[in-house]
């Protein structure tokens, strides 16, 4: 069976690991805490424009060699950028743990070459671009925005076009300088890996992770503007959407709330992509094109959305029905069967996923990095297994009946709203 | 450099083929802890009648409206609660269902899907209902660019039958009547040239004997459809206020069965497979032109393509298809031993990694039989590809050379097309 094992260099890097000797693959990565709810206006969309930088050279390396030997190796390797963590993996066959170790943890001190910088500004502007095309159109930041407010927790973590236009090479390094020290790292892997072997590498290539010397914070952000580029309006018009798209977003238990299982059952309850009350009512009558609810924790919130998509003529219906589903859950709670339905599902989906190296691996690092805690699948599967009708009830009338942001995106959202 | 073949487990694909010609392929991957299946059959779009597209997509998901002794909430209730990580969906030819789930809820669930597929109750009073979401997915394409124009392209490239949406189209779906729910059901829905591949941790001899039992007297020969020719060059422009230019291109290629697709993917592995190909390298990490760029194979059973796409804003647009077929026809002119090793370890880390996957093995499996009509074992296609050379892919492609292109662009502004020729 698997083995957890953990430990912190003198320098301050943690790192831990999950070793399962049978698996085919061994998945590693870096967590970084940091994240856009970290970044100041004119640094907004910084950490997501560094973790694409870490990809163009080191000292060692040029860029060519880096996304070389990534391709060298095999495996798949990414990076990912959310509010409130910046993460580096990859998952190799276990023959090359020692190449993957070495050549991720390069990559963590990068040249930051200004010509580097310049090209690769115009890739992010693409991204944004990219997004500003896509479902659900914007819908999704701007109920962040409008719920935690534009900073913090509610920063795009692509900032914005006008952002990334003014944003300096200097910037960037400043607040590379003030969040890559290596206590604010974790390293964690999961799969067929040799744990002692990656201590000693990762002892040996950080030595020098120690010397990066913090720039002084920035200015604090004005409190009586909005940074530029950003608005706060709930309501978006884009003359080419053919659907309509609404997100709701409700408080939700945090990250090291115990009641987030329960909101989680909660939330496949109400709008699993399939069994659950919205699904009935709203999916199978083809009434809309999708309505789902989820959970989502950070550090220190919580966050439960809902978000339809449908024709914009049932829009105001549809509402309706979403509004006085989650009344009547808030009022009257769920029942057993509903309740054991969703537990069997979390529980064998937790299975499934797990079975991958690369998704354990996922949960090593964010709980260590963000909870400082290990918790194995046997536990996990446990604290669902144990989730009661009542508590369900109780967080429903708690979190399902206060305060509410919403956004609407829509070809003529005032015609519909 | 050179790389042994890497030693796998022990790999027994156990073939059974009923008299009604239903083809079992069963891996046991005993290591794993769950276990995948997926039944596919001839009642893809491509069998659907003039006139009433979508018909394909409408039938699958009508048959899970209840089945045999359950309601359509029994069925629902039925995945969920052994753990179902469920899909359904159409392609040219096959319609499928499968499914992903802890180990022992493998008997249960054949047994839920051979009510599906062989006694649904197609409901008439819920017609509608699947007919209003099934209209909500063709105006969902209309709001995903990238989907848009490679739906487009594919008709472009195969032909109105060939390369038809797997939604539907709003007119098909607005003719469909019970009645021809019904027949199609009758025509297409049956045991001939059908494939059910189960991989992962089961009882092997004791899932053959329930497929047996639970299979084994459905009748019924679907006709044969053969490939509509159809499909030619040329250049379309999709007019929309976006913030990007959406580009997509294609070209013919060979299909999965042809063993010209093993140099044919080697060089599309080049091109756009990591973060050192060709594609990625050149157009993204040199000049900045875009976020998204990929080339991919497809195929149909008769008919293979290649198909690439990239997003970008307006006014890098014409550099960026320019570059991308420069870089496409320019693969003929030489090969790194390099890119070519690289390509070769991603296939076999890939291969390894699908062992940790009874769904990823069943996939495999299915696409194999169907295309190539035989099970292709790890090993073998790890054997294949590592006997790929240089030579052998720019034979390959000096052989077919990259032209006669379909192009799509979608956004603001069309963009200079040299002859499609």
């Amino acid at each position: 069976m698997s083995d957890f094992r953990e430990t912190t260099l003198a320098n301050g890097l943690r790192i831990a690991a999950e070793i399962d000797p049978r698996g085919y693959s061994a998945s590693l990565g870096y967590f970084v805490r940091t994240g856009s709810r970290d970044e100041t206006d004119p640094e907004a969309g910084v950490s997501h424009f560094l973790e694409h930088m870490m990809f163009k050279g080191t000292a060692r390396r040029t860029a060519a060699d880096v996304n070389r030997e990534l391709d060298e190796l095999g495996g798949n390797s990414n990076a990912y950028t959310s509010e409130e963590q910046t993460v580096y993996y990859a998952t190799v066959l276990p023959k090359y743990q020692d190449r993957i170790v070495d050549l991720l943890t390069d990559m963590l001190r990068p040249s930051l070459t200004q010509a580097d910088f310049d090209t690769e500004r115009n890739v992010i502007l693409e991204e944004i671009a990219k997004y500003e095309d896509q479902p659900p159109f914007g819908a999704f930041e701007r109920v962040l925005e409008k719920h935690f407010g534009p900073r913090g927790l509610g920063r795009r973590v692509l900032g914005t076009a006008e952002s990334i236009r003014a944003m300096t090479r200097q910037t960037m390094f400043d607040y590379f300088s003030r969040r890559y020290a290596p206590g604010n790292i974790v390293l964690a892997a999961a799969g067929n890996v040799d744990f002692d072997g990656l201590v000693a590498s990762a002892e040996k290539l950080t030595a020098g992770w120690g010397d990066l010397r913090p720039a002084a914070a920035p200015p604090a952000d004005p409190t009586d503007t909005l940074p530029e580029g950003i608005s706060l309006d709930g309501v978006l018009t884009n003359p080419d959407a053919a659907q309509a798209y609404w997100v709701r977003l409700n408080p939700s238990p945090h990250l090291n709330d115990p009641d987030r299982y329960v909101a989680r059952l909660l939330t496949s309850i109400l709008g699993d992509d399939s069994g659950s009350r919205l699904f009935w009512e709203l999916i199978d009558t083809g009434r809309a094109e999708s309505c789902a609810m989820w959970s989502q924790e950070f550090i220190d919130a919580g966050a439960m959305f809902v978000m339809l998509v449908c024709n914009p003529d049932d829009l105001a219906d549809n509402r309706q029905v979403i509004d006085r589903e989650l009344r009547k859950v808030a009022a009257e709670g769920v029942t057993e069967a509903e309740l054991k339905q969703a537990a069997n599902k979390a529980i064998s989906g937790c299975i499934m996923s797990n079975e991958r190296p690369s998704n354990r691996m996922f949960g090593v690092g964010n709980g260590w990095q963000l909870r400082g805690k290990y918790t194995d699948l046997d536990t996990v599967l446990d604290r669902y297994r144990a989730v009661t009708t009542d508590q369900v009830a109780k967080l429903a009338a708690k979190y399902l009946d206060q305060r509410v942001t919403e956004t609407l995106v829509a070809a003529a959202p005032e015609a519909v709203a | 450099m050179t790389r042994g073949v890497t030693p796998t487990v022990e790999e027994t694909v156990e073939v059974v083929r009923l008299d009604n010609g239903l083809t079992i392929l069963a891996q046991p991957m005993p290591w794993l802890r769950t276990v995948a299946f997926a039944i596919s059959f001839r009642a893809g779009v491509q069998a659907e009648p003039e006139g009433r597209e979508g018909i394909a997509g409408l039938l699958c998901e009508m048959a899970q409206r209840g089945a045999g002794p359950y309601s359509s909430r029994d069925v629902v209730a039925l995945q969920d609660n052994l753990g179902l990580d469920h899909s359904s969906g159409v392609s040219t030819a096959l319609a499928s269902f499968g499914a992903a789930m802890p180990g022992d809820s493998l008997r249960e669930a054949l047994g839920l899907y051979a009510e599906i597929i062989r006694r649904p109750h197609l409901p008439g009073d819920q017609l509608e209902d699947s007919r209003m979401g099934a209209l909500q997915e063709v105006r969902a394409v209309l709001d995903e660019p990238t989907q848009r124009v490679v739906m487009r392209l594919k008709t472009m490239q195969y032909g109105e039958r060939d390369g038809r949406a797997t939604c539907g189209t709003e007119k098909g779906l607005k003719s469909i009547s019970l009645d021809d729910l019904q027949a199609f059901y009758q025509q297409r829905f049956l045991p001939s040239g059908a494939i059910l591949a189960i991989a992962g941790k089961f009882d092997v001899a004791e899932t053959i004997a329930q497929v047996r039992h639970l299979f084994g007297d459905w009748r019924g020969e679907a006709e044969e459809i053969p490939s509509a020719p159809g499909g030619a060059p040329g250049y379309e422009h999709l007019r929309q206020d976006s913030s990007q230019t959406h580009i997509g291109i294609a070209f013919d290629s060979v299909p999965l069965g042809d063993d010209a697709y093993y140099p044919m993917r080697a060089g599309v592995g080049i091109l756009s497979d990591g973060m050192s190909s060709r594609l990625f390298d050149r157009v993204r990490e040199q000049r900045g032109l875009c976020y998204s760029i990929s080339l991919s194979a497809h195929s149909l059973l008769q008919r293979g393509a290649i198909i690439g796409y990239a997003g970008t804003t307006p006014e890098r647009a014409q550099e960026t298809l320019d570059v991308m077929l420069g870089e496409i026809e320019g693969l003929a002119e030489g090969i790194e031993p390099a890119e070519l090793e690289r390509f070769k370890v991603r296939v076999q880390s890939a291969l390894i990694m699908e062992q940790e996957s009874s769904w990823s093995r069943v996939s495999s499996l299915i696409s194999d039989w169907f295309h190539r009509g035989r099970v292709v074992t790890m090993r073998e296609f790890e054997e294949r590809i590592e006997a790929i050379t240089v030579d052998e892919i720019l034979d390959y492609w000096r052989g077919h050379p990259p032209g006669r292109y379909r192009i799509v662009t979608l956004g603001k502004k069309k963009l200079k097309v040299r002859s499609t020729e």
